[in-house]
Parts: C-alpha cells; structure tokens; sequence
C-alpha cells in the first residue's frame, strides 16, 4: 500500500455550524412512547409495586394486612416451597431441551428445504394458536388417557418399563406424570422455539453453506462451524421464550400432573386463589422472578461468547 | 515457487470439461460443451448475465451438477465428487465471507477443515500476500468491499488449489477500485502460478487480466482466443460487438484473386484477406465485412486525392462528432453503414471534420474481416447496453 508521506495541505479548521435543533418533532418521540409507557404503568409497575408491598405484610384476612416489612416471609416460602421451585427449573429446562431437539430440525427444513411448502408449513406450526392453551392440554388428557393407545402401545413397546424405572412415569400410567407435564409444556411452547430458530436460520446466506462446502467442509461440519453458530440468536431468544414461560406454568402440571409434579406457578395458583395467604403467594412471586432474571443473565453472559457453541 | 511445484508434480492441472451441459427443466443453461483450460493460465468465461458462464464455473466447483459430461481436473475424474472432496476453491461474487468469524479465522477455515494444526505461519503468511495483515482480528464486516475481497481471495488461494474459481469476484466494487484489483489478482495469479479461472460479463476485465478468454452466449462458447486474437479476428458478430465496437458492411463477393477476395458494398470496391474471411466467399455470395472504428482513417472529401491507393475506402457524411480527449469519436452516415464509428486521434486535428462535412473513410485491407453474413448484425451489442443500464 503507498502510503501518504506527504503532509496533507492544511486547511483552515471550519467550525461546522451548529444548527440549533429543529423544535418540532422534538416531542414526537416522547409522544410515540406514551401508549406503551401508560400501558405497562398501569399493567405492570403498579402491579408489582403492589405484589412487593403485599409480599411483605403480615396479618389474616379478617383483621387485614398492614405493611411490616416482615421479610420473613421470603425465607419460610423458600424453605417450604424449594422442591417444586427445583421441579419447575427441572421441567422447564427439559421442556425447553425437548423443544430445540424437536424444533431446530423443522425450522431448518421450513428455512432451506421446504420450497414451495414453507407457508403451509408454517400455518402448520401456528394452527394451533387458533385454539385454546386450555383445550389443547385438556387434549393431551386424552391422548395420554390410561388404557389409551398412546399408553397401550408404550406399554407394549416396553418404554414404560423404561420411564417407570427413570422415574418419568408410574406404573403403567403416563398420566400424573412428570412425563405428562414435560410433554405438555413441549407442545404448548414449540412454536415460540420454531419461530425465532426459523427467522435466524432463514437470515443464513446460503452460499456460506456453498463456501464452507468449498473449503473442505462436509455437511455435518458445515453445521457445525457455519450454520449452527450463526443461528445462535434464534437458539437464545428460542430457549428463552420457552423456558420463562414453561418455568412459570401451572396449567400443565394441573391438568397432566398430579400433587407430586406441582411445580412453583400451581404453589402461587393455590396460595392466592385457594388458601388466600396473599403475602407468601407474592413473595412466591418475587422468588420466582429473581430466579428467573439469574438464570436468564446467566445464560446470555454465555451466549455472547463460544461457550454455548 | 512451491505451489507451482506441487501442482505440475501432481501430473498435468489441466482443467478439463468434456461434454459437460446443465439443463434446468425445458430450460437449457449450458448446451454441451468442451473446454480445456491449460495449467497455470489465467482464463476468462466472458459473457452477458444468463449466458451459462456462471454454472459452467460452479459445475468445476461441483456446486451444481452437471446433466450430461464429465470435469476432469489434471488425470482426476471430479464430476462425482462433492465440493469439500475437491482440490478447487471459489471467490465468490458477494465474497461469502463466515460473518461470525474474523479474517484470520476465515481465511484457515480451509486448513482447519483438512486437519491442519498449526495454521498460524500460513495464515499470516497469506494475509501479507494481500496486505491485511493489520486486519486479522477485524470480522468482515467491518472491512471495506475491496478488504473484504481481498479476503475472500485469500481464503481461498491458502488451500494451495490446483484451480481457482473467481464469479464475478469484482462486480461489487467501484471502478477505480476494481482496476486496482484488477492487477492486484494478475499480481497474485503470477506470482502463486496457479490456474485461474475468472468469471465476467465486463469485457475491459477479461481482456486486461487473462491470458485466454472463451467468450459465451445463450450458453455456448462463441470462441475463444487470446484478448488480441479475439479483438482482431472475431469470428460472429456477437464476439465482434460484444469485444469493443465493430462496423459491419453487408457485401457480395465480386471476385477472388489470389489471397485477395474483392467485395462490392454501394457501388464500391473493398477489399478482405481470405485468411481473415471466417465464412467461405463464393462469387457473388453475401458476406458481412467487418473493420474496428479506431483501424480507420477519415479524410476530406477536397483531399480525397491524397489517400494513398490500395486502401479501401467509402465516402460518407459525419453526422456526430465528440471529442473524447485521446480520440475523438465520429459517426459517419455512408451509403453501405447509416452509422459507420470511427475513432480519431487527436494528433493533427482538420478542423473542416465537423458535422455535416464529406469525407472519405479509409484503411488497410489487412484491417478487414469478413464474417457469415446469415447472422444478426447487432448481436452481442444489445446485450453490452443492457449490461450498462
């Protein structure tokens, strides 16, 4: 490169004019922003600075409850409640793992193979939208019914011999299983894992695929150093939708499970709704969301680097 | 040079395509086609966009497969090998450069892939070569166009291939960039000896950089030549048009004498060297006499005297006239051409050639070439407007 010995002929340094900022359109930010801003206000902050205040209160529902700062509370709800805040980690990650095995696959071949069928595919991943989460895993009732044929062929196959001595199931029985919930919170969570892995995936230049092919690497090799990697921002945000939602689910665990596969969200169900102990119920609450802001920090920290890869 | 070494060694790098052709349902890319290109030569696919250049190149990469024909690359017998099984590497036309890699990572990717550990030497080594050494640690994107192509060439040169496929690697940069990296890759190609194989619909580019150039159209190879021997003596008007400009006179063969065939076209007498004639001239058969604007010679029609005999000639009037700086360029309205070019000079300006004035066009008759007169005078010029707009 010839590089410049030269000086550069000086030229007299010309202030650039400064405009003062032009008045209108100053406000139209602030203006956009107000909808949205009233709306989480009203259905968020106030909300949880509700919940935290009622988090810490003492005192019964007939004499009501007054703040205490009774901080107490977050301990003896985690003491008692540790098992099923383990559970719901537990199935949501295996939820979420079962999620990306099952999803990642589909989203590739909707993103490069599919052709002609990609829309249809992908009203196929969103068809189930247009019924409800509660009909769905009531559904899913039936099809894990004891002495049905999911249940009969399983038991013939001899996997139940298998999950029972895993643990994953009881008997000859897939119902009132950790089993069932896991499947359940699979299926109601997969097109929030399919979707964003589709729209990194389909963003991949194919001819990257051609010139790594071109440099020697074999397909599987090309995954590995090509394609997976640059799909990354669709495993994270994938995972992440998944896994936050499941992780505070009770609808699965209440209708496919049984009291030994309650997880944190039917514990909080049970202690606002049934047994009206409002300030365990919110600190639940607030255990429940610190847990999941740690694991989540956690978890994007290592994204950003190799590890995950 | 070590890398020329290894490939001769290698028995013979010839790049060999034997009745290779591509057909995508009724749709006929590539019509069947033999082509050899030798070991160490720098060659060009020159054609307009959709004239089968592009898949003639992906077919050696293996990236496509061929519908009929066989690749061989030296003695090798490629054409049922993947891409990462072949000794080929390919720039790409948008560089194709790994986004979440940086330069240095891109550019081993080929040696870590075949099992390479210690690639550090080589890499920088390579860097050097195209003056990014300081970049190593940059992601691509942060590089300018002419970096990132740089990249892509080195990325590929590095794996030592016994041929190298360039599509279009210049198409994306500006023009004074692209000349510079015009003799930047002629740089490279001489100094690492390997055969070049380089994709363009940019005329200037082929001539310039290769050493053969196979000129394609509608998915055939119309010729192929040295740039000079293609300027000179093109062999269908597509070549004549597509090549720099051509003027075509549609005449009838008067007579043959000797090594002589002497035209008729409007009254006039032209003369063409059979040698140069790539259509057989029959007395009183048609023929398309071709002459380049610059080989011409204008003269006033007051001093028509003065043009030495032996000369053909055509008389006419300039319609246009542009002075270009080097040259200046005149359209010339004749009785055989309604828009004869011809390229001047500047040297002794004749201030009465303006429009409007007679004149009389006139050159060698070596500079004349006949070619098949049953063809499109126009082909090939079209398509290099297209290209433009």
């Amino acid at each position: 490169m010839a590089t410049v010995t030269e000086a550069p002929p000086t030229r007299a340094p010309v202030a650039p004019e400064k405009k003062p900022p032009r008045k209108r359109g100053r406000w139209t930010p602030y203006l956009l922003l107000l909808p949205g801003l009233l709306w989480l206000v009203v259905f968020f902050a106030l909300p949880v600075i509700y919940q935290a205040s009622t988090s810490v209160q003492t005192g019964s529902l007939e004499e009501g409850y007054k703040v205490t700062w009774h901080f107490a509370t977050y301990w003896d709800a985690l003491s008692e409640y540790w098992p099923q805040f383990v559970r719901s980690v537990l199935y949501a990650a295996s939820a979420t793992v079962l999620c990306l095995l099952l999803g990642y696959p589909l989203a590739y071949l909707i993103a490069f193979r599919a052709g002609r069928w990609r829309n249809l595919i992908m009203i196929l991943v969103i068809a189930p939208f247009f019924t409800s989460f509660l009909i769905r895993t009531l559904a899913w009732k039936t099809i894990l019914a004891d002495g049905g044929p999911v249940v009969g062929a399983l038991d013939a196959l001899h996997v139940l011999d298998v999950t029972a001595f895993l643990g994953w199931t009881a008997g000859d029985r897939v119902l009132a299983t950790p089993l069932a919930v896991v499947c359940g919170l699979t299926y109601n969570f997969l097109p929030f894992m399919i979707l964003p892995l589709y729209t990194s995936l389909e963003r991949i230049d194919p001819r990257l695929h051609e010139a790594a092919g071109d440099l020697y690497a074999k397909p599987s090799t090309t995954f590995r150093k090509v394609t997976f990697p640059l799909s990354m921002p669709g495993v994270v945000s994938g995972t992440l939708l998944t896994f936050i939602p499941a992780s505070g689910d009770y609808i699965n665990s209440d209708l496919l499970g049984s009291t030994d596969t309650r997880m944190v969200g039917n514990v909080i169900q049970s202690q606002f709704l049934r047994i009206l102990d409002y300030p365990t119920a919110a600190a639940l609450s607030f255990i429940l969301m610190a847990a999941i802001l740690a694991v989540v920090t956690v978890y994007i920290r290592k994204s950003g680097t190799e590890d995950l890869v | 040079m070590k890398t020329t070494e290894e490939t001769t060694t290698a028995g013979g790098g010839d790049v060999r395509l034997t009745g290779i052709s591509k057909t995508y349902g009724d749709f006929t890319a590539v019509h069947p086609l033999d082509l050899t290109v030798p070991e160490g030569s720098f060659f060009a696919l020159l054609g307009a966009s959709g004239c089968g250049k592009t898949t003639t190149l992906r077919m050696i990469a293996g990236l496509e497969e061929p519908t009929a024909g066989t690749v061989h690359l030296g003695d090798q017998d490629v054409t049922a090998l993947p891409p990462y099984k072949r000794p080929v590497n390919t720039v790409f036309q948008s560089y194709a450069l790994f986004p979440h890699l940086d330069i240095y990572e891109n550019v081993a990717f080929g040696l870590r892939r075949r099992g390479i550990k210690s690639v550090k030497k080589q890499v920088e080594e390579m860097l050097e070569l195209v003056q990014l050494g300081e970049q190593a640690r940059k992601k691509p994107h942060q590089l300018s166009g002419g970096q990132q192509q740089r990249v892509a060439v080195a990325r590929a040169l590095i794996n030592h291939p016994k041929v190298l496929l360039l599509d279009e690697p210049l198409g994306a940069l500006d023009l004074k960039l692209r000349r510079q990296m015009q003799l930047e890759l002629k740089r490279i190609q001489t100094e690492v000896g390997i055969t070049f194989v380089h994709v363009t619909h940019d005329q200037e580019e082929a001539m310039t950089m290769a050493d053969c150039v196979a000129v394609m159209n509608a998915g055939r190879v119309e010729q192929l030549g040295t740039p000079a021997d293609l300027y000179e003596n093109p062999r269908t008007t597509f070549v004549a048009n597509f090549l720099g400009t051509s003027n075509f006179i549609e005449a009838e063969v008067d007579s043959t004498s000797g090594d002589d065939i002497v035209l008729k076209a409007g009254g006039g007498k032209l003369v063409l060297h059979r040698a140069r004639a790539s259509a057989p001239a029959t007395t009183g058969g048609k023929i398309l006499a071709g002459v380049r604007p610059e080989k011409i010679s204008l003269t006033h029609a007051d001093d028509a005297g003065e043009i030495p005999e032996g000369r053909n000639r055509i008389t006419g009037r300039i319609t246009e006239s542009s002075f270009i700086g080097v040259s200046t360029q005149f359209v010339v309205d004749s009785p055989v051409c309604s828009d004869f070019e011809v390229y001047v000079q500047n040297i002794d300006r004749d201030p009465r050639l303006a429009p409007g004035a007679e004149v009389v066009l006139h050159w060698n008759p070596a500079h004349t070439f006949g070619l098949d007169a049953a063809q499109d005078i126009d082909a090939g010029a079209e398509t290099v407007e297209e290209e433009v707009a």
